[in-house]
């Protein structure tokens, strides 16, 4: 008899527990439901159909799939954000680790560094792009005046079109504040015991960085390079700003840059959708993007699951 | 320790830091650099801006780019605009992503596995992705050219913020709760009166977290603001990107004096960064 009265006062706690979560969590399941799951239907089916602001929905079946697929314009801009997301990317993780190596030891002015590191990344990208067109200015600008110190002769980075995204890349390398910390959190995270250990074996610098460091920090590593490969699919602001700039700003002047070489698959998306008004076209974009970043954060979750488990960290 | 000679090991590690610390200054006035040429341009002259050969500091410092930018644009009425969007949208997540992550980390239900999993996917959803029915809704609603659209997503909470805080609740001792909840207290009270006041920390993360993204926000305001008067800062920049030429001193001042409240609150507020990255970036 008290037995049952105790499972049913369980059973009341768990209920009404589950009733509490559910109401806290709601906000979230509105706004998961309202902002993102009839979005992404909703773009699933207007990828199949043609309209604009002012034209309702047309079926039109397979014809968007058909005429992405054929646009040399869709292949230039994917070519384009693969240049962003293999180079950058391994770039960007470069400096990063670099600065946290350096950021992990101690010494005078640590903290001021790593505010100078990472201050660049917290900024808006608005301002922070056009300071660097400004930079990247052939003629006026401080980087190619820096270069004819050493007797280079600077490019024309934003006009012409073999080193635009290069440029790119080291505007990149310039905010990568964020990968830069996690980079250092988990340099940290590294037990000082395997150093000493392999202290008193007399290994080399080198070799405890490639037989300690790297093993114990691989996971993270390949996370946030997928993390950046992923932030290429979404690269927008940046280009969008730098377009504007060089073809007079104001109104949305669709463009990919210099021989369209700065155009990004979501800038090319956002033109196709809000100045050419092709919105159903511009929904099997949205939609090839999705799967992309699908497939990409698929792998993401699967190698860093294999790398932690074939590391150290597991031990 | 200090009275101690010191080894000779001490003076070949000292040495052996030399090349890093040489780096860490490269590095650092690299770094720093774009920070300091936005603002000595903005000190300059027209005429000093484009002399050669180029120098970072000005010939000449003038402050008058500065209310010359606020005067060219309307800057002030994009400012206003810009904190009006801002502080809803910070108080917005400020409501939201406590309550939602204090259902993740200290209330056991059945659905706080699958929710956590579903926030996790939902950040990897890009914003290109879902702005074109978005849009599209809201026009229909008739809100393009309002703030709505950028404003309410932001009280139904966001991912990133979600798992900041929901680490952090998790850290909370679930002995401060169980008291309250013996006492008979509701879940809300406990939530309310024990949970959210220790929040503070991770609370006020999200807060400048929020502040930033919105304050810098520019997609979004792209697509739904087109009104001149109701642009905000980083659309209204755009507006000294001349046909021709573009004015560059006055640009920088009006650059410099939208990036100097991000700058501040970031100074202030950097260990609130720091632990917000390493808490949710890592594991993500």
């Amino acid at each position: 008899m008290a037995d049952i009265s105790m499972s049913k006062k369980r059973k009341k706690v768990k209920d009404q527990d589950n009733l509490n979560g559910f109401l806290f969590s709601l906000p979230w399941i509105i706004g998961f439901v309202c902002f993102s799951i009839i979005p992404l239907f909703t773009s699933f089916y207007y990828s199949f159909t043609e309209f604009n602001p002012i034209k309702a929905p047309v079926w039109v079946g397979l014809d968007n799939f058909k005429y992405i697929f054929s646009d040399p314009l869709v292949i230039k801009s994917l070519k384009n954000t693969l240049f962003m997301a293999f180079v950058s990317t391994p770039a960007n993780l470069f400096i990063a680790l670099l600065m946290a190596a350096l950021l992990n030891r101690k010494f005078r002015g640590r903290g001021v560094a790593r505010t100078i590191f990472f201050m660049p990344s917290v900024i808006p990208m608005v301002a922070a792009t056009m300071v660097w067109i400004w930079m990247f200015d052939p003629t006026y600008g401080y980087i190619n005046r820096v270069l004819s110190i050493f007797g280079i002769h600077g490019p024309s980075w934003l006009v012409n079109p073999a080193y635009t995204k290069w440029s790119l890349v080291l505007m990149g390398a310039w905010t990568t504040g964020t990968t830069m910390l996690i980079c250092l959190a988990s340099l940290q995270d590294v037990p000082r015991s395997y150093y000493e250990a392999a202290d008193i074996d007399g290994a080399n610098g080198f070799q405890k960085f490639f037989k300690i460091t790297m093993p114990c920090i691989a996971p993270v590593l390949v996370y946030q390079g997928i993390l950046n490969i992923i932030n290429a699919f979404q690269y927008f602001t940046q280009v969008y700003v730098i377009i504007s700039a060089s073809s007079g700003g104001g109104a949305a002047t669709a463009g990919g840059g210099p021989a369209n070489s700065i155009l990004m698959y979501p800038l090319y998306l956002f033109n196709t959708a809000f100045s050419y008004m092709k919105m159903g076209r511009a929904s099997a974009m949205a939609w090839l993007l999705f799967l992309i970043v699908s497939v990409l954060t698929f792998i993401m979750t699967k190698v860093t699951k294999k790398v932690s488990d074939s590391g150290m960290g597991g031990e | 320790m200090n009275k101690l000679p010191k080894s000779k090991g001490y003076y070949i590690k000292k040495i052996k830091n030399i090349p890093m610390t040489i780096l860490t200054i490269i590095l650092s006035v690299i770094f720093l650099s774009p920070f300091l040429i936005m603002v000595t341009t903005a000190l300059k002259t027209n005429g000093d801006a484009f002399q050669l050969p180029v120098r970072l500091l000005p010939r000449e410092v003038i402050w008058t780019n500065f209310p010359e930018a606020l005067q060219q644009i309307p800057y002030l009425r994009y400012m206003a605009n810009t904190i009006l969007i801002t502080g809803f949208s910070v108080v917005g997540q400020m409501i939201s992503t406590p309550l939602v992550a204090y259902s993740l980390a200290k209330i056991k239900w059945k659905g706080a596995p699958i929710i956590s999993s579903l926030i996790m996917g939902t950040m990897m959803i890009p914003y290109t992705v879902t702005m074109i029915p978005l849009y599209k809704i809201w026009n229909s609603l008739g809100f393009t050219n309002t703030y709505l659209p950028l404003i309410v997503p932001t009280f139904f909470g966001s991912p990133f913020y979600i798992i900041i805080m929901r680490q952090f609740f998790a850290g909370l001792p679930n002995s401060l709760m169980e008291a309250a909840n013996i006492d008979g207290a509701s879940e809300f009270t406990i939530y309310r009166k024990i949970a959210l006041p220790l929040s503070k920390p991770a609370l006020t993360t999200v807060g400048i977290y929020a502040f930033i993204s919105a304050w810098s926000d520019y997609l979004a305001p792209m697509i739904y603001i087109n009104k001149t008067e109701k642009l905000t800062l980083s659309l209204g920049l755009q507006q000294f990107l001349g046909t021709f030429t573009v004015d560059w001193t006055h640009l920088m001042a009006a650059a410099t004096m939208f990036v100097i409240p991000v700058v501040f609150f970031f100074l202030i507020f950097q260990r609130n960064f720091v632990e917000g990255i390493s808490t949710s970036g890592l594991k993500a």
